[in-house]
């Protein structure tokens, strides 16, 4: 019996691998980086991939040599020591491998966790812009303080320019997911988180909540454009030439759960961000999360629960 | 009045939904085809006498092994609805609601209902026996713990046809899981179920802690335990100290929900970041508390099966201690995403990849026992085989998600759930599953019939490849863990196909074990020798098979670490036996003392019940009802001083005797 399951087995790996390569690599967005954190994400992926399948490995081969090896059989030859249950050097080895293994790794980590911390500005010859994130029930709002514009479902953002994404949330806790070009935040309310993300190629990419807010909150994927900074200046002065405003009545009702189209506005009411995430401090408090808010170069910034302490 | 009727029961009873009214109509006849089988065959005093009211360590556990199996087959069921969803783009299989509440409960059935159940199960049933005891330290609270988990595990799927399933998320984070995210009752079912089971789980954890420290059998140090019971040591004092924090957490929720209290709210100073973290101190902790037991079954199961020692048996008991210790300080590397800065996510990394170390060691010092042993392959061992390249894999993709700065990109994808579903499966289910096969014998006096076994062996294996595989890619391809649905252009959906495929695959294989249970009993071939395997180690295969329920007739006496196996080997030897053994298997059998049967576990647990559904509909005097059965329940135990008794000496010559027979 037991050679038809090996055949199987064989068969539906070989199909596997199959579908994995018949994917293009397109769209595994993570190892198809279009900007600097995302891509030294990648390297640091790769680089624990290999210092894991170096130990892996030889575990599978000593595996299935020992399992093969050792089973039991008239007439075999290899030893059978069943009082042998220790010795030093073997166990000095294998808790030796893994610690070697686990301090280079986590070295390498430590400096990438300071390098990548998503809150410290990414060194440009150009200014960031600044992209306010808004995630409600179930939609994302974008408010671009220095244009002057909104969106709802849809980014764009100029090629090769730093952007620091400030999140925050109605209601719910996010997370702000653009896979192609970094890794995710939290968005979260009462307080505005910091992402700096750049783009180094022209593209439309993929964007996601990636945090769990109800009923609807699959429907909160949007396009990011990323195009020429002639091309994002042109399509700021078109909308606002072409669109309608975003009024406080209509910020009112995006706060009513449920989905929405793809939106632009020509403008938004002053201080729509901080509003909605100032919400729920009361009058004469100075709230939790307010140094956030006033904080805009964030280098020191990277640990809000350094804030909650005032 | 009839219009009151409708209205209530339209608010009650889960309506409008075909599958849920197919579910609701079976749960009714199942219920009234059980009532007529007890009524019929005269059954319901054996019910009563025999079973629910039990403070036999076996019976117990049998009873947690029934309850568990039944849950994994909701849960599976959940799991399959899920998988058929998302086999195409964009299908109207389930409405986003119930996907929602159907992901929600998969979650906490899996952890809470069926694999910590499942662990108990073979807790109780295994370690007084392995220790040379005659039950727990605590049999009445052993028969309270399992009450309250079944009880609770009772009102959490009752909101499937009751009031609606909870669908926050199977750990509910806030605001979501507060009022205003979530105004209906399944929230407060979800509260109230967990919390129930989570204080017959404490309970637990501490009375095998006592029951590990206190009762083993002369001459058994603690350095001479079989490793499944240091195993359960490990996870049970991380137990103790995890649950308390599952606990006051949900409680501060229910205050949040119940009283309108503000400590998880986003509004009035409330913070749900401090509920992630609590959350997490649990349940992190709560991930190792379900697989140490089955690390401790590997090290039986490999040790029997190879006919050799334990290999580095120190390094092994330092390795499962040290697990558990630090298993508490790594709670952040699940919210690494939640912006607490770099350094405190350097140190949560840091820690998280600790772990990695000794449970690669553990890794190699299985693979040695084996090395020069003599291996044989019944299903018991092919599981823990199985178990090896599966560990291993899922523990790398543990330490590439410890990597902070590269978890940003995995985190809440479905390269996550392909991480835990492996280390889930991979080490938790296969390791339990291997402990059931391996000690079905003992509880039950026969074998699991092997062909079937390794029909559903290759098919679990097989199948959980096919499926989780693919997602490590999906999470990569951008797929985040919870979407309903997905739209056409993704190109996902040849993967999801794939994964699909792969969840049926372990659906047949359940199945299979289901024909391989029903088989075996329909064939019952009875092997009561004690040792069934004609290999075991330790002292539960020095008693009859299955036990009888003293367990030991006269207490062993302990000396070597495998001390059954030694024994064999000095009769095979011809030797002798040292004479303080030889002293204890031959003096004369003395009254055993037991403690009698009791109806208070399972009526209180009932009380408990009756005040946690008072609570979740806010009906007062249905609490005051609950809450005043129970201090009367306690009162009734408090005063009852008539709880134990002496088995005679006839009777355990006379069971020994019989015993002896059905061996030969």
């Amino acid at each position: 019996m037991r050679p038809v399951f090996r055949k199987l087995g064989a068969v539906l790996s070989i199909a596997l691998l199959l579908v994995l390569t018949g994917c293009s690599s397109e769209q595994y967005f993570v190892l198809d980086p279009k900007g600097p954190i995302a891509s030294a994400q990648k390297d640091l992926i790769l680089i624990t991939v290999l210092i894991c399948t170096v130990i892996a490995i030889p575990v599978f081969i000593i595996t299935a040599v020992i399992v093969w090896r050792y089973r039991d059989r008239p007439n075999r030859k290899a030893s059978y020591t069943p009082e042998w249950e220790h010795s030093t050097k073997l166990e000095l080895t294998w808790w030796g491998i893994p610690i070697i293994a686990i301090i280079i790794l986590a070295v390498v980590t430590v400096n990438y966790t300071y390098k990548l911390e998503p809150s410290y500005a990414i060194q440009s010859d150009k200014e960031p812009i600044e992209i306010q994130v808004t995630s409600l029930d179930w939609k994302w709002l974008f408010t671009y303080p220095e244009q002057g514009i909104a969106t709802i479902n849809y980014v764009q953002m100029p090629v090769d320019t730093p952007v620091r994404f400030k999140l925050t949330s109605d209601m719910a806790m996010n997370s702000f997911w653009i896979p192609s070009l970094g890794g995710q935040l939290y968005t979260m309310s009462g307080m505005a988180m910091t992402l700096h993300l750049l783009a180094d190629e022209e593209g439309v990419y993929y964007g996601s909540g990636a945090n769990f807010t109800g009923e609807h909150f699959a429907q909160m994927t949007f396009d990011t454009n990323v195009t020429s900074q002639e091309e994002f200046d042109a399509w700021v002065d078109e909308v606002k030439a072409t669109a309608t405003a975003l009024t406080e009545e209509d910020v009112q009702k995006l706060k009513e759960q449920g989905t929405h189209e793809v939106a632009q506005y020509s403008s938004f009411p002053e201080n729509v961000f901080y509003d909605i995430m100032m919400q729920y401090v009361e009058d004469g408090e100075e709230g939790a999360h307010a140094h956030h808010a006033t904080t805009s170069e964030d280098a020191e910034g990277s640990d809000h629960s350094e804030h909650q302490h005032h | 009045m009839l219009e009151t009727i409708k209205e209530f029961a339209s608010e009650f009873f889960v309506t409008g939904d075909p599958l849920i009214l197919g579910a609701q109509v079976s749960i009714a006849l199942a219920m009234v085809a059980i009532v007529f089988v007890l009524t019929y065959f005269k059954k319901w005093r054996w019910l009563w006498t025999d079973w629910l009211t039990t403070v036999d360590h076996k019976k117990i556990g049998i009873m947690y092994i029934i309850c568990a199996i039944l849950m994994l087959f909701r849960g599976g069921v959940d799991a399959l609805l899920m998988r058929v969803q998302l086999a195409a783009p964009e299908l109207e299989f389930l409405h986003a609601d119930h996907y929602n509440a159907i992901f929600t409960t998969h979650g906490v059935i899996m952890i809470l209902f069926m694999a910590m159940p499942l662990m108990f199960g073979l807790f109780n049933i295994i370690v007084p026996l392995q220790l040379g005891a005659r039950d727990v330290a605590f049999p009445f609270l052993n028969s309270f713990s399992f009450w309250m988990f079944f009880v609770g595990a009772m009102l959490f799927n009752l909101s499937f046809v009751i009031g609606g399933s909870p669908d926050a998320g199977w750990l509910a984070y806030p605001p979501l899981s507060e009022r205003t995210g979530s105004p209906g009752v399944g929230q407060d079912f979800y509260i109230w179920g967990i919390q129930l089971s989570g204080v017959g789980s404490l309970a637990s954890g501490i009375n095998f802690v006592v029951t590990i420290l206190k009762m083993r059998a002369p001459g058994m140090k603690l350095m001479k335990m079989p490793m499944f019971s240091w195993s359960v040591l490990a996870s049970s004092v991380t137990i103790m100290f995890a649950f308390p924090i599952l606990t006051v957490t949900l409680f501060l929720l229910f205050l949040d929900r119940y009283l309108g209290a503000h400590f998880f709210t986003v509004d009035a100073g409330g913070n749900p970041m401090m509920y992630l973290n609590l959350i997490w101190m649990w349940g992190h902790p709560e991930v190792y508390i379900v697989v140490l037991p089955a690390f401790g079954i590997f090290s039986e199961v490999v040790a029997t099966f190879s006919k050799k020692k334990i290999f580095g048996y120190k390094s092994m008991v330092f390795a499962l201690m040290s697990i558990s210790f630090f298993s508490f300080f790594t709670w952040a590397h699940h919210f690494f995403t939640m912006g607490s800065g770099a350094n405190v996510n350097a140190f949560f990394a840091v820690t998280t990849m600790i772990i990695a170390i000794p449970t690669g060691v553990k890794v190699f010092n299985w693979l040695f026992t084996m090395y020069r042993g003599k291996l044989s392959f019944p299903t018991p061992m092919m599981w823990a085989i199985a178990f090896i390249p599966c560990f291993v894999v899922g523990g790398m993709t543990g330490v590439m998600l410890s990597v902070a700065p590269a978890d940003f990109q995995f985190h809440n994808s479905y390269f996550l759930i392909a991480h835990f579903h492996q280390v889930l499966i991979g080490g938790v289910v296969f390791g339990y599953f291997a402990g059931l096969y391996y000690w079905w014998p003992k509880m039950f006096g026969f074998k699991l019939h092997e062909g079937l076994g390794k029909w559903a062996f290759w098919f679990w294996n097989i199948g959980f490849y096919v499926c989780f595989m693919p997602q490590y890619a999906l999470g990569l391809m951008g797929m985040t863990r919870r979407f309903n649905e997905y739209n056409f252009d993704m190109g996902w959906q040849p993967l999801n196909v794939v994964s699909t495929i792969g969840a049926f695959l372990m659906g047949i294989a359940f199945l299979f074990q289901v024909w391989q249970i029903a088989h075996s009993i329909r064939f019952l071939k009875k092997d009561t020798s004690g040792d069934n395997w004609g290999q075991g180690r330790t002292l539960e295969w020095s008693i009859p098979s299955p036990a009888p329920f003293y367990n030991f007739a006269r207490t062993p006496k302990v000396v070597a670490q495998d001390d059954w196996w030694e024994k064999q080997q000095r009769r095979e030897r011809g030797e002798a036996d040292p004479a303080e053994v030889i002293a204890a298997d031959t003096a004369p059998l003395e009254p055993i003392h037991m403690p009698k049967n009791s109806g208070i576990p399972i009526i209180m647990s009932g009380f408990w019940f009756v005040a946690g559904f008072g609570f979740v509909w806010d009906w007062k005097w249905m609490i005051v009802l609950g809450l005043a059965g129970v201090i009367v329940t306690m009162l009734a135990r408090s005063f009852n001083f008539n709880d134990d008794y002496y088995v005679p000496v006839e009777e355990i010559e006379r069971i020994e005797a019989a015993a002896a027979r059905g061996a030969n």
